[in-house]
């Protein structure tokens, strides 16, 4: 019965292997990230008495990469939907909740390898993970992060049919979430309200978790960062299964 | 004889349209039954339903004794069926399609590679087994989507159109193949198509569908008598009339563009 998820999930593996052209693409918005903002703001970050601005950012674009390639995974359903293979898997003797269960994580697993790059990648910037026994926990924390924000994508592309309004609603959603999560600042100076809004944000947990394993620095206890991370993805996970069971073609 | 599909009072509507409208028939455990209808008639639709994946506005429906409402699972686990557009998925290599769906229809492993060596020789796309479906034609794909469909010998097959795109040689030995599975292992066979002369020639019973509504059900004789017709397709046209139908949208679009307009008014 296990074969169900490992069929899906083998599916979302093979077809990025398959496109190579999807590994580069993916790289490319971090990078420039790392770079500009890297570059940009070091200077005037470590001014300010911060330290170093790249281990501070890393564990941001790391985080912001997955988040991107996890929520875009969702656009494979519409995708599917549109050449007719939605429905073969719908018809299947198989439950539902199995099929949604495999294809989100074949594209944690794919998000999180996207993330994993972007890792290194960033080392090249000069950035070092402070203890390399801790990368493990770094790695779960990106297939968290990676977890949730696929099954939210999945989630929302069950109730859609249509490529535009997915990628409308996407951008609407993903700049905030990116933006106000504390990948790119501090946050314990910024105004109350600002602060109770990134608070909300799962993704706050997961980049903080990530910075707490990578670099050392941290803003709340690693567990707490687990169990909220860990929560929200079950979660969401329970009720993009559900949406997804749903379907009508 | 076991009755394995019961529909009764079938009605579906999107929006103010009416693709089904009240449709009853029965279908017996290992029976040939045809669905005839011009374009747009209702047969996908009455399908779709039938295979859990749309849910009726209104109706009882059994399938193999099950609910396709509330029972999906078990439904699902019934039927198999070849849809009428592609369902392949492109990036995937033809023999990597038909294990996916042998996996996902519990095919042992040891009848599975059996089976896809055999149905694969049989649409004769053995040779480009391991090519992405990308690169194959529309006759290639609707080939592959044929031999998919036959992996697993379910209960019931449905086949939307099946043999729309196929050359006289392919439709022919698939034609045989189905018969096979029919008589050896009792499966019920429920298409569609346009091609009278299959229906004539293969179908224990056919109903007649037009505008959501079935006209006329019984074998072809039956219909060739009431008619008082030479041939099917003189009966199929005296039913339904001679005029040329559109479909040139589904009924979803369908739903879309009357919605659009009286939004416009």
């Amino acid at each position: 019965m296990t074969s169900t998820v490992y069929i899906m999930w083998l599916r979302e593996i093979k077809r990025f292997w398959r496109s190579k052209a999807r590994i580069f693409a993916s790289l490319a918005q971090p990078l420039l990230f790392l770079v500009a903002l890297g570059f940009g703001f070091g200077p005037i970050f470590e001014k300010a008495g911060g330290g170093n601005y790249v281990e501070f950012l890393a564990p941001g674009i790391i985080g912001m990469s997955i988040l991107f390639s996890a929520m875009f995974m969702g656009i494979q359903v519409i995708w599917d939907r549109q050449f007719g293979f939605l429905k073969e898997t719908l018809v299947a003797p198989v439950s539902r909740y199995k099929i949604m269960l495999g294809r989100t994580l074949g594209g944690a697993t794919v998000a999180s390898f996207q993330g994993i790059i972007v890792f290194f990648v960033s080392m090249l910037m000069g950035f070092m993970p402070q203890n390399w026994l801790l990368v493990p926990f770094a790695f779960l924390f990106m297939f968290l992060i990676a977890i949730l924000f696929t099954a939210l994508g999945t989630a929302i592309a069950s109730r859609l049919e249509d490529m535009h309004a997915f990628q409308l609603i996407m951008n609407f959603l993903i700049m905030p979430l990116f933006f106000l999560s504390g990948a790119l600042f501090p946050i314990t100076t910024l105004p109350n309200a600002l602060q109770i809004v990134i608070k909300i944000n799962p993704l706050y947990y997961g980049i903080d978790g990530l910075r707490t394993v990578l670099t050392g620095l941290s803003q709340i206890n690693l567990l707490s960062d687990f169990f909220v991370l860990t929560g929200v993805a079950i979660a969401v996970t329970l009720i993009g299964s559900y949406l997804f069971s749903k379907i009508q073609v | 004889m076991e009755k394995i599909i019961e529909v009764k009072n079938l009605v579906k509507k999107f929006g103010d349209f009416t693709a089904v409208n009240n449709i009853s028939f029965d279908v017996k455990k290992g029976e040939i039954f045809a669905f005839l209808g011009p374009n747009g008639a209702g047969k996908t639709t009455t399908i779709k339903i039938l295979t859990t994946l749309l849910n009726p506005t209104s109706g009882d429906i059994k399938i193999n004794g099950f609910s396709p409402v509330s029972e999906e699972d078990k439904v699902r686990h019934s039927f198999g069926i070849v849809f009428q557009d592609p369902s392949v998925d492109e990036e995937l290599t033809a023999y990597e399609n038909m294990e996916f769906h042998a996996i996902l229809y519990h095919v042992q492993s040891k009848v599975r590679k059996e089976r896809i060596t055999e149905l694969l020789k049989l649409v004769e796309l053995w040779d480009r087994k391991d090519e992405l479906v990308k690169t194959f034609s529309g006759g290639m794909k609707r080939r592959l989507e044929i031999a998919r469909g036959l992996i697993h010998h379910p209960k019931i097959l449905f086949l939307d159109e099946p043999s729309l795109g196929l050359d006289p040689q392919t439709r022919n030995f698939l034609w045989k193949y189905i018969q096979k599975m029919n008589k050896k292992e009792n499966m019920t066979i429920f298409f569609t198509t346009h091609y009278m002369e299959e229906a004539e020639k293969l179908a224990d019973n056919i109903a007649i569908i037009d505008n959501g509504k079935i006209i006329e059900i019984g074998s072809s004789d039956k219909l060739k008598k009431d008619t008082k017709s030479k041939s099917l397709e003189e009966a199929f046209l005296k039913l339904t009339g001679d005029g040329i139908r559109e479909e040139s949208a589904s009924p979803k679009d369908r739903m879309r563009m009357h919605r659009g307009m009286q939004g416009r008014r």
